[in-house]
C-alpha cells in the first residue's frame, strides 16, 4: 500500500508531543492542550466547509460537551479525562443527531444563522439556570487518568498526552472518512447539489452525517477544555466562541485533517503574543493576522505545505 | 412487445400553460427514441416527469411493471433511469477524473460498499474493479483521458457535454435520457459525439430517449420519433415517416425544412 502522508505526519506529531512533553516549559503544555480542544471543533467545521457550509453556532456543541463533562463530575464525581471526553462526545453527538434533521435541510446563510440561533438559545438557557451557576458557571474536578491522580507538576502533561491520543484517533478516523464515497461527496455537494441527487445520492443525508461527526468532535473538544481549564461557563457557547472556531478553520484551510489542529495552535500563539504585547488591542492584532492570511493564502495556512510539495 | 417504460395519460399544467396533455407513450426495451418539438412543446416536461423532478397532475408512469409516478429523482436514478443535462451539470471545482470518481462512489454506496468500516479497496459493482480503475476506464471510453486532471470548469464545451453523459452512465442505467446531447456542440463534432454515446450505450444494452433539435441527428440515430407540439404527441413513428408527416412539418420542423426543400427544388430546376 502507498504510504499515506497524513498518516505518517500524524504518527510523527503524536510521538513528538509524547516525547517532548516532559521537557518543554509547562505553559506550552496548557497552550497545546487548549489548541487541541479547539482543533477538534475546527476539524468538524472543516467538514462543513468542504460541503460549502459555515456554522456560526458550533460553540453549541463545544459548550454541551463541556457541561456534560462538568455535570458528570458534579453529580457522579467522575474526573477521568477519557470518560469525560467520551461523555462530551456522546452528549453532543446525540444533540447533533436530533438537530441535524432540521439543519441538514438548509444551505448557505440559512444554515449559518439557524445554527447561530440554536446556539444562542442554549446560551440563554445556561445564563438563566442558577443551578448551573448562571453566568459564573462552575468549577470542574481536577483531572485524573483511570482513577490515578498525577502529581501537580505532571497533570498538564498527563492531560495533554490523553488529548493527543484522542486527537490522533479522531484525525485518523476523519481522514479515513474523507476517503470514503460518502466523504468524497462533500465537494460535489458544494459544487452542484442537483447533480448529486440525480446521481442517486442524498445530499441531506451526507450533510446530516457530517453534522453529527462535527458535533461529536466539538463535544470532545468542549470536555477536554473543561477538564484542562478547570472551569466552565456559558461564554463557551456564546457566538464569539463560534466566531473564534470559524476564524481558526479559515486560518487553517481545509487541505488536511492536520490543518485544524495546526490552525488552533497558531491561533493560540498569536492570541498569547498579541495579548502580551498589547493587552487592550489584542483583537486588532488577531484580525490583522487573519486579514493577511485571507489575502495572501486564500486557502489557509495549509496551502503553504501544499505549495512546497508541488514545487 | 417488451415495454420497459410506459406513460399513460400524463397531464401537467403550470397555471394557464398546459405542458403535457394526455401524453401516452410506451418505450420498448433497447430502443433509441428521439423526442422532437419546438421550445415549450413539452419534451423536457416529459423527461422531468419520467425522472420524478415534476409530478404529473394526472396519469401514470410505469417502469418494468412498477409504478414510479410518485418517486423522487434520487430513487428513480437508483432503479436505473438516469438523465444527462442540456447544460452540463458537473462539479466545477473537481477534475474530470474526480467528477467520475464521485459518481462511482455513489454507485458503491448504493450497493452498500466502500463504507467507513469496510476493509481494503472497495470494488465497483458491475465492474468488480477498484473505483480509480473504473474512472479511468470510463474516461477512456469517452475519449476524455487527456482531460483527466483538468478542472471541469475549464473544459471545452464538447468535452463538458461528454463528461456530463459519462457521469450519467456511471450508474449503468437501464434507461438513459439525454437532454439535447448535441446542443452547444460544433456542427462537425455532433455526429462524433453521438457515435461515441451510441457505442457506449450499445455495449451496455441501454434504452435511450434523447431530446434533439437537429433533424439530421434525429434521422440518423433515432429508431423512433416522438414529435411534441403544445403538450401533445402529434406523431409517433420511425423518423422517415414522422419527419414527413404534414403536421410535424408544419409545427415542429417548421419553415426550415420547407426552405431546404425549396432550395433543393430551386437548385434542381436551375440545373434542369
Amino acid at each position: 500500500m502507498r504510504p499515506d502522508r497524513a498518516r505518517t505526519a500524524l504518527v510523527v506529531i503524536l510521538a513528538a508531543i509524547l516525547v517532548l512533553g516532559p521537557v518543554v516549559p509547562r505553559w506550552t503544555l496548557f497552550l497545546l492542550t487548549v489548541a487541541i480542544a479547539k482543533g477538534f471543533v475546527a476539524l468538524g467545521l472543516m467538514l462543513f466547509l468542504r460541503c460549502g457550509l459555515v456554522s456560526f453556532g458550533q460553540a453549541l456543541y463545544y459548550c454541551v460537551g463541556a457541561y456534560a463533562a462538568g455535570m458528570l463530575g458534579r453529580l457522579y464525581g467522575v474526573s477521568d479525562v477519557f470518560t469525560l471526553m467520551l461523555a462530551g462526545m456522546a452528549a453532543s453527538a446525540l444533540l447533533a443527531f436530533v438537530l441535524g434533521f432540521l439543519l441538514a435541510r438548509y444551505r448557505g446563510i440559512f444554515f449559518g444563522l439557524l445554527s447561530l440561533a440554536i446556539s444562542m438559545i442554549l446560551y440563554g438557557l445556561l445564563v438563566k439556570t442558577e443551578a448551573l451557576g448562571s453566568t459564573d458557571g462552575f468549577n470542574v474536578l481536577p483531572s485524573t487518568l483511570f482513577g490515578w491522580r498525577p502529581a501537580d507538576e505532571w497533570v498538564r502533561y498527563a492531560v495533554l498526552a490523553a488529548a493527543t491520543l484522542v486527537a490522533f484517533a479522531a484525525a485518523l478516523a476523519v481522514h479515513r472518512f474523507l476517503g470514503t464515497p460518502l466523504g468524497r461527496l462533500a465537494p460535489a455537494i458544494k459544487d452542484n447539489e442537483i447533480r448529486v441527487e440525480y446521481m442517486g445520492a442524498s445530499a441531506r443525508h451526507a450533510i446530516h452525517v457530517s453534522y453529527v461527526i462535527a458535533g461529536a468532535l466539538a463535544g470532545i473538544g468542549g470536555a477536554l477544555a473543561a477538564t484542562t481549564v478547570g472551569h466552565i461557563d456559558p461564554e463557551m457557547g456564546y457566538w464569539t466562541a463560534s466566531g473564534e472556531f470559524i476564524f481558526i478553520t479559515i486560518l487553517a484551510g481545509t487541505g488536511s485533517v492536520l490543518a485544524p489542529f495546526l490552525g488552533a495552535l497558531i491561533f493560540g500563539i498569536i492570541q498569547s503574543v498579541a495579548f502580551d504585547l498589547s493587552p487592550n488591542t489584542w483583537q486588532m492584532t488577531l484580525g490583522a493576522a487573519l486579514l493577511v492570511v485571507i489575502v495572501f493564502l486564500p486557502e489557509g495556512l495549509w496551502s503553504l505545505f501544499r505549495r512546497r510539495r508541488a514545487a | 412487445m417488451a415495454a420497459i417504460l410506459d406513460a399513460q395519460g400524463l397531464h401537467k399544467s403550470f397555471g394557464a400553460v398546459t405542458a403535457a396533455s394526455d401524453i401516452c407513450a410506451s418505450i420498448e426495451r433497447d430502443s433509441v427514441v428521439g423526442l422532437i418539438g419546438t421550445n415549450g412543446a413539452g419534451k423536457t416536461t416529459f423527461i422531468n416527469m419520467i425522472t420524478g423532478y415534476l409530478k404529473p397532475d394526472r396519469g401514470r408512469i410505469r417502469y418494468e411493471e412498477r409504478d414510479i409516478t410518485a418517486l423522487s429523482p434520487r430513487d428513480i436514478t437508483r432503479i436505473g433511469i438516469c438523465r444527462s443535462f442540456q447544460i452540463p451539470q458537473l462539479y466545477a471545482s473537481l477534475t474530470a477524473f474526480e467528477n467520475v470518481l464521485v459518481g462511482i462512489g455513489v454507485v458503491q454506496r448504493n450497493a452498500g460498499r466502500g463504507g467507513f468500516f469496510s476493509r481494503g479497496a472497495a470494488l465497483v459493482p458491475g465492474y468488480e474493479r477498484p473505483a480509480e480503475e473504473v474512472a479511468d476506464l470510463l474516461l477512456e471510453r469517452f475519449g476524455l483521458a487527456e482531460y483527466r486532471d483538468r478542472n471541469a470548469q475549464v473544459l471545452p464545451g464538447g468535452v463538458r457535454k461528454l463528461l456530463d453523459i459519462a457521469l450519467t452512465l456511471v450508474a449503468r442505467p437501464k434507461i438513459l435520457l439525454l437532454d439535447e446531447p448535441t446542443s452547444g456542440v460544433s456542427a462537425d463534432e455532433k455526429f462524433a459525439i453521438m457515435d461515441m454515446i451510441m457505442a457506449a450505450v450499445r455495449a451496455e444494452g441501454i434504452t435511450v430517449l434523447f431530446v434533439e433539435h437537429d433533424m439530421e441527428v434525429v434521422s440518423r440515430f433515432a429508431e423512433r420519433v416522438l414529435a411534441f407540439y403544445d403538450g401533445r404527441i402529434i406523431a409517433d413513428a420511425p423518423p422517415q415517416v414522422a419527419l414527413a408527416d404534414p403536421e410535424v412539418k408544419r409545427f415542429v420542423v417548421g419553415g426550415e425544412l420547407h426552405r431546404m426543400d425549396e432550395q433543393a427544388a430551386g437548385k434542381a430546376s436551375g440545373h434542369a
